[in-house]
């Protein structure tokens, strides 16, 4: 586990579609890499043959059968939109290029 | 310099069930803009997703179809990104444990048998429908086809041509049409092909840059697509020029191919196993049980029509084109119907009948019971072939069985030898200018005397007997 | 009457024994919640129309001698991020305010359904995201036994609630101890379940493979009557069990002889606070004194919890809290044109510093590259400690030990350092990275008058041991009395 950078920083903000402005950049770099150096003691312990607990719960195959069933009302699954026509859910034009 | 392609398919198809994949909306097509769905497919603060059984039963189906290993341990995994059609700005799909590895497709071009391998086939969720017609600088977003379930097949780079991806797509589609797993419906986006293409010099072991093409809406489309693109790419490096990592897509009206996306780095969708969703352990019991129910697959019912029915290869492949053409093929043969003669009526006739009237053979109303009874009547010389082509279109039209059309029309042959004679001595009489040049050796002029012997019995004449009785009055002095 | 004082066995008992109406209970605590919130600021939203409706409905049941539910008349009310069709769902959070959710969660559903009367909802850290309820950004709630001292969090209002009698019981969800450590911190009774012992549709996702919704109540009793409504498979929570559901009120009496209880060695270190520490062993000592067998335990990797804890969970939130982009509900920044800055300025906007940080920490923690050694180590871990407890529970049928180190802290004690305030949770997490069930119970007050909590921890799908157990050290230790509120 290598230690974070500002570069780092600005890459998951990117990714996570977060602004980070220079102050607050540096605020997280530093709090970020005390949290990570934290958990870096993780490499502690010899995990090589250890499977990961995937699911909290040992649950296999469970399943929903092939029934359709109501769907919300359009008023109710647009009410909540930030901007809709009645219709769509309306949001800034969409791009090609813009697929992040 | 000689190139070959190099090509591989990325090919989402919609699965056919009746309800959403992690939710009981429904599938349906058509329905009006943001109507089928609920808080789950709208990812809603809260929601969690269960998964269709019948997602994975056909999965499996395909997965076996297409000669894959089933996966005993499967799992879901949250593919990260950000996009408005994406409701929870992930997508649940299958990462590194697909239900489907390691298979293959036989596909045939031009006689020739080619091997194509399939890396994998993964379950996941279809996206909403962007419409950018609301104006304004603005786009709505329909989330009815979020959440539908959609399988992503996807090959090896095996494929070196256009006329093989054609070929690829063909045989798919049919696969999935003959499992019921898909109606690979293309123009409504069922079916959506990506062709990944790169060229290298022959003999080369290493692969050229590729270029992905996306958002083609037609068979033919992809298939031009890719025939334009290696010739792009070959040009490019005949010019000495480099091909750019990206996506292109296909302008269908200038029969050319546009740079859409550059790619400057991998995208980063930081995978992660799904935590609201449970492994997917598919035991052998499971397997075989899927494995029992799958219908006799086109490649086999191809061969087996040739071998059980003599029929040519290029016929069994056109009836077998579907699942239900060679159904229907097989119930009319199942009638007693001789098995060519039932070929040749489906292919010929009836195809055009439904073709006129834009039918699947699913819808035709002229059941196999009914066609056999047809070429029944044909066979015991109660209608001749011609006259069975007329009775066929009155079938189709009003659903009527032969022998009520042919009954009522008075439609029957005139087999009598005496009967016959009597009216094509009227006609040598009444034609004498014909009957002479027929004596003086003008044989083609037959066919006129023909003619005219059919249209006094309204087409009724037995054929065969017709011409018989016709040459020997004409013979005598 | 001063029906607001009384546990919910008790308003059940004066309900059906007609000694007082639903409609009379809720409002007596309407009536308390108006008294005490300028003091306690618990609740967001106070339903009081709705609540006197349901109430006079569940008058009306009893009225015509049906059966009006095991909760009939109780009042309850329920952490913000539960959603519910009345009122607003926002998780305390800018980004959902004003959010009204389309559907009820399962559990609200069924504590309707038990004639519970919803009395509105309650203050937490933006999503989940705190020990100390100061993320939230609606209010600061104090802490009924010292206005200067957080309540806990992230249920901090569920615990405050509870604490100064505004509700008889509430709903808090732990995701690495929000319900036993404000539960702890204000003198109640709070039960984290078995993971997949109450279905989480309808609790908005904090990290999906640790929350689990659970009671804050006034005592053990309590505590299985609210449980024995939550508990039960629902097909609309894949991860949700398919195991029978006790009347977890039956085994409350049960004999503590031959039960053994373990002390992990490894709770009882110099970072616990000496007071603490006395009032915990003390109970442990009354139950071995009533017949129940102490035994030291070993958690070995307990050391790596909170390690293993801020990689999973942030590492899930930064995937569940993807969909607040301001497209279908939600906050847009009125100033966003393009697609892009929809994203980025509602997103920046709209969360908290807390909740950006674990986003991007856990986006960090999965990016290409670094996820085999974040996250896939952090999974392999969670093995070990889930072992850890596995080995611990072959000797012992309960695990005891403090909820928290310290009492109650003072605001802005530990905000200014994240990782000092995600190590208040040291004693708590390693349940949640297990899946087991986990309960605090009040154990005593400090010198200053700050209640201290106990931690009981069991085997998976064991409720009833640790609810037995702790009615036990109830009945051992009595009360410990109310809040000094006016
Ligand atoms: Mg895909
Ligand atoms: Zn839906």
């Amino acid at each position: 586990m290598s230690q974070i950078t500002v570069e780092d920083v600005e890459y998951i903000a990117g990714l996570a579609q977060l602004e980070v402005d220079a102050a607050t950049k540096a605020r997280l770099t530093e709090e970020l890499g005390k949290i990570l150096g934290y958990v870096a003691k993780l490499n502690e312990l010899d995990t090589r043959d250890v499977p990961p607990m995937m699911h909290a719960l040992e649950m296999r195959n469970v399943f929903r059968e092939d029934e359709a069933g109501p769907s919300l009302p359009r008023d109710l699954a647009l009410r909540a939109a930030p901007s809709h026509d009645g219709q769509y859910f309306i949001v800034p034009r969409i791009l090609d290029t813009d697929e992040v | 310099m000689a190139y070959e392609a190099v090509i591989g398919m990325e090919v989402h198809v919609e699965i056919n069930t009746r309800s959403k994949v992690f939710c009981a909306c429904s599938t349906a097509f058509d329905a009006p803009p943001n109507t089928n769905v609920c808080p789950v497919c709208l990812g809603m603060p809260g929601v969690l997703p269960v998964l269709n059984r019948e997602m994975v039963n056909k999965t499996v189906a395909v997965g076996l179809a297409l000669n894959c290993r089933i996966s005993r341990w499967s799992k879901m995994d949250r593919k990260n990104y950000f996009y408005p059609d994406l409701a929870k700005n992930y997508q649940i799909s299958q990462y590194d444990l697909p239900l489907c590895q390691e298979g293959f497709l036989d596909i045939e071009v031009d006689g020739a048998t080619r091997r194509i391998g399939i890396t994998r086939a993964h379950m996941e969720e279809d996206t909403a429908r962007n419409t950018h017609s609301i104006g304004g600088g603005q786009s709505g977003v329909d989330f009815n086809r979020a959440g539908v379930p959609l399988l992503e097949i996807v090959t090896e780079p095996d494929l070196r041509s256009a006329d093989e991806v054609y070929a690829y797509l063909t045989m798919l589609k049919q696969i999935l049409e003959y499992l019921d797993a898909s109606d690979c419906n293309i123009e409504e986006g069922s079916l959506r092909a990506e062709a990944n293409v790169s060229v290298r010099p022959v003999g080369a072991q290493t692969l050229g840059v590729k270029t992905e093409i996306k958002n083609v809406a037609s068979l033919h489309g992809v298939t031009k697509a890719v025939e334009y693109e290696i010739a792009r790419h070959v040009r490019v490096l005949d010019e000495g020029g480099t091909i750019t990592q990206e996506t292109r897509g296909w302008d269908a009206d200038r029969g050319l191919t546009f740079s859409q996306r550059q790619k400057e780095s991998a995208h980063d969708y930081h995978y992660f196993p799904e935590p609201d969703l449970a492994p997917i352990v598919v035991d052998e019991a499971w397997e075989q049980r899927i494995r029992e129910g799958l219908p006799e697959l086109p490649a086999a019912r191809r061969s087996r029509f040739s071998d059980q029915y003599g029929l040519s290869t290029y016929d069994a492949a056109i009836l077998t084109a579907t699942r239900a053409m060679a159904d229907y093929f097989e119930a009319t043969a199942a009638c007693g119907a001789d098995p060519k003669q039932a070929a040749n009526w489906i292919m010929g006739d009836l195809q055009a009948l439904l073709t006129l009237s834009a039918m699947d053979i699913r819808a035709c109303p002229v059941q196999p019971d009914a066609l056999a009874g047809m070429i029944a009547l044909i066979d015991d010389g109660t209608i001749s072939g011609k006259i069975g082509k007329d009775v066929l279109g009155e079938m189709f039209a009003t659903g009527k069985t032969a022998r009520a059309i042919v009954e009522a029309k008075g439609l029957t042959q005139i087999s009598d030898a005496d009967a016959l004679r009597a009216v094509i001595l009227e006609v040598i009489e009444k034609n004498p200018a014909q009957v002479e040049q027929y004596r003086s050796g003008k044989e083609k002029v037959l066919g006129f005397l023909v003619g005219q012997v059919m249209r006094a019995t309204q087409g009724k004449a037995n054929p065969r007997l017709l011409n018989d009785v016709l040459l020997a009055e004409l013979r005598k002095p | 009457m001063a029906w607001y004082g009384k546990t919910a066995h008790e308003l059940i008992e004066a309900v059906s024994q007609r000694q007082a109406s639903a409609v009379e209970i809720a409002e007596s605590y309407l009536g308390r919640i108006e008294a005490v919130e300028p003091r306690v600021d618990a609740f967001t939203q106070v339903w009081r129309d709705s609540a006197l409706e349901q109430a006079a409905r569940v008058d009306a049941r009893i009225a015509r001698g049906e059966n009006a539910g095991p909760l009939a008349g109780v009042p309850v009310a329920l952490k913000e991020l539960l959603c519910t069709v009345e009122g607003e769902t926002t998780c305390a959070s800018r980004i959902l305010a004003g959010f009204r959710s389309p559907y009820d969660a399962t559990a609200v559903q069924r504590l309707k359904a038990a004639g519970a009367v919803l009395l509105g909802k309650l203050n937490m850290d933006e999503f989940a995201m705190g020990s100390s309820t100061e993320n939230s950004a609606i209010k600061l709630t104090r802490n009924p036994w010292n206005p200067e001292c957080v309540p806990g969090g992230s249920s901090g209002g569920s615990a405050a609630a509870v604490a100064a009698d505004e509700c008889a019981f509430s709903l808090g969800s732990d995701t690495g101890g929000s319900i036993r450590q404000p539960a702890a911190l204000c003198g109640c009774v709070g039960m984290k379940p078995t993971y997949g012992r109450v279905s989480r549709f309808g609790l908005v996702a904090f990290a999906s493979s640790l929350d689990q919704i659970g009671p804050l109540t006034k005592d053990v009793r309590d505590c299985a009557l609210a449980l024995n409504v939550l508990c039960g498979h629902d097909p609309m929570d894949s991860t949700s069990a398919d195991v029978p559901v006790p009347d977890f009120t039956r085994g409350l009496d049960g004999d503590m002889r031959g039960v053994r209880v373990g002390l992990p060695r490894e709770f009882f270190t110099d970072a616990l606070s000496g007071e603490v520490r006395e009032h915990v062993e003390a109970t442990v000592k009354a139950l071995e004194a009533r017949g129940a067998e102490l035994r030291e335990v070993s958690l070995p990797h307990s050391e790596y919890a909170v390690a293993t804890y801020y990689i999973v969970c942030t590492a899930e939130a930064s995937a569940n809290l993807a969909r607040f982009d301001g497209v279908r509900y939600g906050f847009r920044h009125p100033e966003a044109k393009t697609m892009l800055d929809m994203y980025v300025m509602s997103k920046t906007g709209g969360f908290g510093p807390e909740v950006q940080r674990r986003i991007l920490l856990g986006t960090y923690v999965l990016s290409s590259g670094y996820y085999d050694a974040y996250y896939l180590k952090a999974q392999q871990v969670r093995t070990l400690i889930k072992r850890d407890f596995d080995r611990a529970f072959e000797q012992v049928d309960v695990i005891a030990g403090p909820t928290s180190p310290t009492p109650a802290f003072r605001f802005g004690e530990k905000t200014a350092d994240p990782l000092t305030m995600y190590l208040s949770d040291i004693y708590t997490i390693s349940c949640n990275l297990a899946a087991l069930p986990g309960l605090s119970l009040p154990c005593g007050l400090t010198a200053s008058g700050l209640p201290v909590g106990l931690q009981l921890l069991g085997r998976p799908f064991d409720e009833e041991m640790l609810l037995r157990v702790a009615h036990c050290c109830e009945q051992l230790r009595g009360g410990i009395g109310k809040p000094p509120l006016a």
